[in-house]
């Protein structure tokens, strides 16, 4: 286990310097993340085949999500289907190769879909073009007609898994914040949606304010700040029903800023007394709690190492606020930030060796990464107001909040690489805000 | 005749709280928006009979002002929570919650513990100056509700605050 753990900070640090290595033509089709990715590489997706009359509209817009998937992630090209020399009319017929090599598509995705009584059948092969090879096998995924998107973001997953040896992260939903009214007047409620901005539907009324949910590491539950008793007070909410309760706590005292530990039993939270705010844990079951922290200062924002072992958080004890790691059990704490300014909302990436947070420096905002012990920080945004940064559930993507400065100030959902590449807005319907993204599914 | 007057003002006061302040710590917040008073006449309930809210939120002041990061109260604020103090033991039936705020220059979790920090400060304050801690309660808001909002320092200055309303019964 540790040597796995040595090995990602390896791999991943060379992500971090190593420049551009443009993709050898000769070799094995695969792009080596890890070595980060400038010329992206050149694929196609023609139509899937409707292998069934009523298939045809989803046959093309299954074809459409994944090129959305793959394009989206700024490692793959499409080359746009008007230059395509062949057509794909059979998924069991040989693909002629020379047709893609000419418009240098070095990889190929075909498909086929099938409905049937309720039921849509989603056929795929992956294949290397330049070897005229086929990249592991056909899948086929099934599902209901409205479940077409996330078979959809399931083949991509495989495209990508399969050319670049890393899961993939596009069948994942993130639960965030959707925010409507002016600045000062501004409605909150739950929201989750496809990790691409689809299928949002909404988890709270709206009445009372809300803020930063966390998904559970199954993405079952979500665990939130409400002032729906008038204070904010932690809530945690069952995604399948859209039942939430308030979790226990004490009368009139100010309870938020939760997060899952790995093992979904566990809730790690900050509670203000006083002018102090300190960070508690709490068995969900049981509502038994214990302080891990005791400083006079603000403490709070932990995030759980991905093995639960650790806790990284925020504290202003140094006199502005820094990042720490402490046991899961609390006690003594290592300051790991480093640089000018202040440093705030941690979060460890899902492989253990990285973590991401908010900056704040000369009047700006940046989102960061670092690794663990606070070394090789680089800052891959900067804006009037960045915030809140999220991991994929692969470690490679991360999304966040960016506020645009002024009385029409509004918050929307960006993601970026953690090479700093292919920022990019996620659409959501309304203003939105704390995104939190969910397990692979 | 006060006493029944403010009774009043305070049924009005739930009924219209219940529907515009959901958000608000208690919803038996006092509405504010009375009428003036007539010419010349103390209309009770209204901002000039000195014991109502409104004449505690325009005359007495309702809130004190922050420096950047800060939750010290500096002279100015003390001067004006001395007042709250004097309003508050005069008018012993009433409650208060103070609410803390930040502006937007912070991320969302630390704004929230910097507007306890605050309130905290304006209450210990006030029950240091004698009023009894039953009455008073706090709750922050973070950077959640500005009052103004442009993004510069005229704005930010004036969101930096703690607000206390004032709020009918007793608190348990």
């Amino acid at each position: 286990m540790k040597q796995f753990v040595a090995t990602c900070l390896t791999t991943l640090l060379l992500a971090v310097m190593a420049p551009v290595t443009a993709l050898a033509q000769n070799g094995p089709l695969r792009i080596e993340i890890t070595e980060g990715v400038v010329e992206p590489l050149p694929y196609a997706v023609p139509d899937f085949v409707a292998e069934s009359a009523d298939a045809q509209e989803l046959a093309q817009q299954i074809a459409r999500v994944v090129a959305d998937d793959l394009t989206g992630t700024g490692l793959f090209r499409e080359v746009p289907r008007e230059a395509h020399i062949s057509q794909i009319t059979s998924f069991g017929s040989p693909v002629q190769f020379a047709d893609w090599k000419a418009i240098n598509a070095q990889a190929l995705v075909t498909g086929a879909v099938s409905s049937e009584g309720g039921r849509v059948v989603v056929k795929f092969r992956v294949w290397d073009v330049f070897s005229g090879t086929e990249l592991g096998e056909g899948m086929q995924f099934a599902g209901s007609p409205d479940g077409w998107r996330r078979m959809a973001h399931k083949v991509a997953d495989q495209v990508y898994s399969r050319i670049t040896g890393e899961s993939g992260y596009f069948d994942s939903r993130v639960v965030f914040v959707s925010e409507s009214g002016p600045k000062d007047q501004r409605a909150k409620r739950l929201a989750v949606m496809d990790y691409d901005g689809a299928n949002v539907q909404y988890l709270t009324s709206g009445n009372a304010l809300v803020l930063a949910p966390r998904f559970s590491n199954d993405g079952q539950r979500v665990l939130y700040t409400s002032y729906e008793t008038g204070l904010p007070r932690v809530h945690v909410l069952e995604v399948g029903t859209v039942q939430s309760r308030i979790l226990p706590g004490q009368d009139g005292v100010m309870s938020f800023a939760p997060r899952f530990a790995p093992n979904g039993q566990t809730v790690v939270y900050s509670i203000t007394q006083g002018s102090n705010t300190d960070i508690w844990a709490m068995d969900i079951a049981s509502g038994g709690t214990r302080q891990l922290t005791s400083a006079p200062s603000i403490e709070t924002a932990p995030s759980y190492s991905p093995d639960g072992s650790q806790i990284v958080f925020e504290s202003d004890r140094s006199g502005t606020q820094q990042l720490y790691v402490m046991s899961a059990s609390g006690g003594e704490a290592q300051r790991i930030s480093s640089g000018q300014g202040r440093y705030s909302t941690p979060v460890w990436s899902p492989r253990g060796d990285m973590i991401a947070f908010t900056k704040q420096n000369a009047g700006r905002f940046h989102i960061g990464v670092m690794r663990t012990d606070g070394s090789e920080e680089r800052l891959l945004t900067a804006s009037f107001l960045d915030e809140g940064p999220t991991w994929a559930p692969n470690g490679r993507v991360i999304m966040f909040a960016r506020e645009t400065q002024g009385a029409q100030g509004a918050s929307s959902l960006y993601s970026v690489d953690i090479s700093g590449r292919n920022l990019k807005r996620v659409r959501t319907p309304e203003g939105a805000s704390d995104p939190s993204w969910g397990p692979l599914q | 005749m006060r006493l029944s007057s403010k009774l009043t003002m305070l049924v009005a006061g739930l009924a219209v709280s219940a529907c515009t302040n959901a958000n608000r710590f208690d919803n038996d917040a006092v509405d504010l928006n009375q009428a003036t008073g007539e010419a010349g006449g103390v209309v009770p309930g209204s901002a000039s009979d000195p014991a109502s809210p409104a004449y505690f939120q325009q005359t007495v002041g309702d809130r004190v002002l922050f420096a950047v990061d800060q939750s010290e109260l500096s002279p100015e604020a003390r001067a004006t929570l001395d007042g709250q103090v004097q309003w508050l033991n005069t008018n012993s039936d009433y409650n208060a919650v103070i609410e803390g705020h930040a502006d937007e220059q912070g991320t969302r979790a630390y704004n929230l513990a910097l507007g306890g920090r605050r309130a905290n400060s304006v209450m210990e304050y006030l029950v240091s100056q004698g009023i009894p801690d039953n009455r008073l309660r706090f709750v922050s808001y973070g950077k959640e509700r500005p009052i103004e909002v442009c993004s510069d320092e005229s704005c930010y200055a004036k969101n930096r605050r703690a607000v206390t309303i004032i709020s009918a019964g007793p608190t348990s």
